[in-house]
């Protein structure tokens, strides 16, 4: 939690948090040190030199003085519980009307969970499969069987990495060919074997290099896009994170997708968008073109390209990603059950259709 | 590095400018020699010097390639619309406005039954000089009808590409068309039809990434750009010089990823020729 990344609009959650975590520090103390000073709490409850109020919003990250911590346990828990609420009405009031740019931030965020994080979380058993037998194991691209409440499913997810290593491995969560490769063949082993597909989408892309265009990046998009879509097997995918354009799009051609409530699904970046249209990406563009792309959950909804928002915990996902795992599981699961009472030969009409219905346009009679 | 540039979608200036000026004579970019503009243009807009292939529109490649009086316009009634309300430096209404002025046409696509030297066919054309050509609702919605009259009519699909890839006004709903076109594509492979995809300067981003390199066949023009993130976007990523003639035609085709680079003096009896071979 100390390591906690702090986004800029967040900065008055953050130090509210810290402070709770301090004063339940003091908490303990007082409770499980049997100081004779603890048992001498005469003078307390007039003594409130501590406010609840401290944090300002602009307040820097100062923890509460020594001298300013409550004496008492009741004084410290009864402290804890106004900055909880204090927090909560300031997580929910930022998080009420989050702008398009502050949700790419938060889906970005360096403690939101990430693919294996929901696996681990969702299967006690998970078997990874690796490799697309062709060139190589992309670490950015996660596959494997397991089990998501009592359904047998093959996951594949795309996966950013949490030490510095792992996402240099994983290129930052940018696939390779290999990857999308790696991806379809093995959902076409969960086809023959009947199995539903789950997704997890998170990537800022597919990866703009030398090697991924030689071994034919858009190729491999290309192909999950039209393999996906005949496939006779279940496919529910959800934007985790990051849904940067095709990259996303390769593993997302499914029967139900869903968003989760702070993630984005788009064409180009909003820093890419920015540097094109704007000609220059700066903190300003980015925001204007974050807006102009309706990239957020709510919009990708209206405009038919989700099926369903998935609700993440107040303050986002990263504040408790247990919490997430459990909603998502749910969502998952009750698509999955849904999904089971087709028939398994209907699903890929069902799909074109939904797909075929995508786009904006009118349309005249020509003379 | 994972949130800086546009991965799909990306800005192509040609190093070699293919606009053509006005002018009786013009300077070719390739050879630099002095070239009477008549005599390139009835040469297919080839260079007649060093066989440097300008960019053309979408009614030439249709001349050229279809038996003349052969070609039925379809889907022409679409237009674009503005879903999103999208707004730059300027707002995608007028942009459209602005491209539909210009050249006439609703959007960046044309789109018809034809012959091809007496064999029936679907064609359809990107057009570069409408906004890049890029792929919005109207070009995925004619690319998809094109591929799924061909799949009724048992006949095959040309479709012919040049463009920069997905377009950024139309957001989500661009890279659906992606999903779209490429599952029609399904359909048309398990009816067992024949897709030709013909790739020109510049094909890249959300539209090489996906009908355009799903084609059983996959020609493509000599020293055409082809990709899926830019070379510049590239460049930025990997921060390293580029391999001599990357991302182009012939590079593509000793890397396996096309079938043939063909010249455009060659590309209607090469398109005639493959056809004979599909059954189709
Ligand atoms: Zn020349």
């Amino acid at each position: 939690m100390s390591a906690f990344y702090q986004l800029e609009f967040e900065r008055p959650v953050v130090t509210i948090e810290r402070r709770i975590e301090q004063l339940e520090r003091h908490l303990r103390q007082l409770t499980t040190v049997p100081a004779p000073a603890a048992d001498a709490p005469a003078g307390s409850a007039d003594a409130p030199v501590f406010t609840a109020d401290l944090p300002a919003a602009n307040g820097d990250m100062a923890v509460i003085d020594a001298d300013d911590l409550p004496p008492t346990a009741e004084a410290t828990k009864s402290l804890i519980d106004r900055l909880a609420a204090q927090r909560q009405a300031l997580l929910t009031d930022l998080y009420r009307d989050l702008s398009p740019w502050n949700t790419v931030r938060v889906a970005r965020h360096p403690n939101r969970p990430q693919s294996r994080d929901y696996i681990e979380m969702f299967c006690k058993d998970f078997c990874e499969l690796h490799g697309d037998r062709r060139f190589g194991d992309d670490p950015a691209m996660v596959t494997g069987f397991g089990r998501i409440g009592s359904i047998k499913c093959l996951i594949v997810g795309h996966h950013k990495g949490r030490t510095t290593k792992e996402k240099i491995a994983c290129h930052f969560g940018c696939a390779h060919p290999e990857g999308y490769r790696k991806a379809l063949a093995k959902m076409k082993l969960a086809e023959k074997f009947g199995l539903p597909i789950v997704t997890l989408v998170d990537t800022p892309g597919a990866y703009p290099g030398v090697g991924a265009e030689e071994r034919g990046q858009a190729e491999a998009i290309a192909v999950n896009l039209r393999e996906m879509s005949r496939l006779k097997t279940p496919i529910v995918s959800i934007i985790i994170g990051e849904g940067g354009s095709g990259g996303a799009l390769g593993i997302a051609v499914a029967d139900r997708v869903g968003m989760l409530s702070n993630s984005w699904y788009s064409v180009i970046s909003p820093e890419g968008c920015a540097a094109i249209l704007w000609k220059q990406a700066n903190e300003q563009t980015n925001t204007a073109a974050a807006d102009s792309l309706k990239l957020t959950a709510r919009d990708n909804l209206d405009l038919g390209i989700v099926d369903s928002v998935i609700p993440e915990p107040l303050g986002g996902a990263h504040r408790d990603p247990k919490a997430m795992a459990r909603t998502l599981e749910r969502w998952i699961t009750d698509q999955l059950q849904e999904l089971r009472t087709h028939r398994r030969e209907l699903l890929p009409q069902r799909r074109y259709e939904r797909f075929r219905a995508l786009g904006a346009y009118v349309e005249a009679a020509v003379a | 590095m994972t949130q800086t540039a546009a991965k799909t979608w990306t800005e192509i200036k040609s190093p070699r400018k293919s606009v053509i000026p006005e002018g009786l004579w013009l300077r070719c970019p390739a050879c630099a020699q002095m070239i009477y503009r008549k005599q390139m243009e009835s040469n297919l807009h080839v260079c007649p010097e060093c066989t440097h292939h300008y960019r053309i529109g979408a009614s030439e490649r249709v001349r050229q390639l279809v038996d003349p009086g052969s070609f039925e316009r379809q889907f022409a009634g679409l237009w674009p619309t503005d879903p999103l309300a999208f707004r730059d430096l300027k707002s995608y209404k007028d942009r459209l406005s602005a491209e539909q002025k210009k050249s006439g046409q609703s959007d960046a696509v044309l789109a018809g039954s034809c012959f091809i030297k007496g064999r029936p066919a679907m064609l359809c054309v990107l057009d570069l000089s409408f906004m890049m050509g890029s792929m919005g609702s109207v070009v995925g919605e004619v690319v998809t009808r094109s591929i799924e009259a061909a799949t009724e009519r048992r006949v095959p699909v040309i479709v012919v590409s040049g463009s920069g890839g997905a377009r950024m006004q139309e957001s989500g709903l661009s890279l659906m068309q992606m999903a779209k076109t490429s599952a029609a594509l399904a359909r048309l492979d398990a009816a067992g039809g024949l897709f030709i995809s013909v790739l020109t300067d510049p094909t890249t981003g959300g539209v090489t990434a996906s009908f355009a390199m799903l084609g059983d066949v996959i020609l493509a023009e000599p020293k055409a750009l082809i990709g899926f993130a830019g070379p510049r976007v590239i460049q930025q990523t990997i921060r390293q010089e580029l391999p001599d003639g990357f991302q182009r035609s012939e590079y593509l085709l000793k890397g396996g990823m096309i079938d043939r680079v063909v010249q455009r003096s060659e590309l209607r009896s090469e398109i005639a020729r493959i056809i004979d071979y599909s059954g189709t």
